[in-house]
């Protein structure tokens, strides 16, 4: 079967940093993906690449087969299919709850409005937003954001939903909502990449674990053998500190 | 003499030449609102091009280092020399180069219009980057292109947020078209000049001219103030009915006291 995403040889730097050394990964559609690591190794940039939020400096990425990176191919399209969640939320702060989900699928996929209506207070009621329709991003919490901020990815009907650290913002009372939400979300068959350190939430989720050190995969496998049979010198290094701290 | 001699002189002189005051006052409202406006389009134009994200294209990278290069050079001269110097080279200069033969209140509208362009794009430009990176990412994530991003979500908040600016660049206008008497536009200053070199009271036609171009920027500015009042909206919002999705539009119910 052809992979959702192929990620061959993967490389970032920024200026004299290399940040992305060399990253080969697939995901399948269907499938969830979790990358876990310390802070540096990154993750983030690794999955900001998959959007091209960030341009690679070499190596591929393919979207069904399609090379992402070439000239001619139409990021703009291929973005309405890789939805994200931020770190920061990121909602557009002149519009309403409602219309933060509307403009995506109106103005950029020219779909009808009322139809769009529709599905967006599904999602929007699904987060436990439907309330808020009205109010302005400033008005609400960071997790609320963060609930309007999925709702509205799921909105554009994306192929592959990506995932930049959504929790690591709120406050503790907040972040079980939002993962709460993310659960329903791996169980609705959803294709997802996930940049998280709620570890727990990882091993309960994920089909595939990528642990990244250093600009590297160091290793990647099942949650069971990640979480209780590592491999690798440094993710046991890196799981043992996050077990001390629970 | 007497201050209320030099009153009723004050006076006087409004009443025997309102008519070319009014002409004046007609002249600098119309040249300023349309300058600031069309100046305002054009500062807007610019910012866009100039925040474009580079191309990936190689052709295309160039051509737009090329006009970036151009903009940049339109908005330093313009900045750079004295809207008197640009009015005369423009006015003269267009007639001898290029033998354009245009009346002055159409040089004046071009020149302040162009002139304005040049300091609004940078006014543009500093509104664009005071929106927080993370907007034009979540615009990007859901596959806006750049001018999607601009119109939908970048450009009503810098609307918004360079208010002040633009009513400071229109109260701006509305005294400097007066060095438009260089080429002799019919605005408020020209005629006042006018009626002095006719009765020799230069300084009460002049403090009539004071009087009427501080009633033009005080009103510029009141209104301003009150539509940027109007334009930071409010800070409340309503609840709608949980569980109505079904229906077509959600209404402003209000939801009791949740």
């Amino acid at each position: 079967m052809e992979s959702m995403l192929k990620i061959q040889n993967l490389k970032k730097s920024f200026g004299n940093k290399e940040v992305l050394k060399d990253i080969s990964l697939d995901i399948q559609e269907g499938e969830v993906v979790t990358i876990i690591g310390s802070s540096g190794s990154g993750k983030s940039t690794l999955l900001r690449c998959l959007n091209l939020l960030e341009e690679p400096t070499g190596g591929e990425i393919l979207y069904k087969g399609k090379n992402v990176l070439a000239s001619d191919f139409k990021r703009n399209h291929y973005r309405t299919k890789i939805g994200m969640v931020f770190q920061s939320y990121n909602l557009f702060q002149n519009k309403n709850v409602l219309e933060n989900c509307l403009v995506g699928p109106v103005k950029v996929l020219g779909e009808n409005k009322e139809e769009v209506q529709k599905r967006a207070l599904i999602n929007l009621e699904m987060v436990g937003m439907a309330a808020f329709i009205h109010a302005l991003p400033r008005q609400l919490s960071g997790g609320q954001q963060q609930r309007v901020a999925i709702a509205r990815s799921l909105t554009m009907q994306p192929e592959i939903l990506l995932f930049d650290e959504p929790t690591s913002a709120l406050d503790p009372e907040m972040v079980d909502d939002v993962l709460e939400i993310m659960r329903k979300l791996t169980s609705g068959g959803l294709t997802m990449a996930i940049v998280t350190h709620e570890m727990e939430f990882a091993r309960d989720v994920s089909d595939r674990i990528v642990f990244m050190d250093q600009g590297l995969v160091a290793e990647t496998g099942s949650p069971e053998q990640i979480f209780e049979n590592p491999q690798n010198k440094r993710t046991q290094a890196f799981l043992e500190r996050f077990l001390r701290e629970k | 003499m007497g201050a209320s001699d030099f009153l009723t002189n004050m006076w006087n002189i409004f009443l025997e030449n309102w008519p070319a005051y009014l002409t004046g006052t007609r002249n600098t409202i119309l040249i300023s609102i349309i300058g600031t406006i069309i100046g305002l389009a054009i500062g807007v134009l610019v910012a866009i091009i100039r925040t474009f994200p580079q191309s990936k294209t190689t052709w295309k990278a160039a051509l737009q280092k090329v006009i970036n290069a151009l903009l940049g050079f339109y908005i330093a001269i313009f900045r750079g020399t004295p809207m008197i110097v640009q009015a005369m080279v423009f006015y003269y200069g267009s007639a001898i180069v290029f033998n354009w033969d245009m009346t002055p209140l159409t040089a004046a509208f071009i020149i302040v219009s162009v002139n304005t362009g040049a300091y609004m794009a940078e006014v543009v430009r500093g509104g664009i980057n005071s929106i927080d990176q993370g907007q034009f990412e979540g615009a990007k994530s859901v596959g806006m292109s750049h001018w999607q991003t601009m119109q939908e979500i970048i450009l009503p908040q810098v609307f918004r947020n360079i208010m002040p600016s633009v009513a400071n660049e229109f109260v701006i206008n509305i005294k400097d078209t007066s060095v438009l008497n260089v080429i002799s536009v019919n605005e408020l200053f020209f005629t006042s000049n006018t009626i002095a070199s006719t009765n020799y009271r230069f300084f009460e036609t002049f403090l009539v001219t004071a009087i009427i171009y501080f009633i033009l920027t005080w009103v510029v500015t009141t209104i301003i103030g009150r539509l940027e009042k109007k334009l930071g909206g409010n800070d409340d919002y309503e609840l709608a009915e949980v569980g109505s999705s079904h229906q077509q539009i959600p209404t402003a119910d209000k939801v009791g006291d949740q």
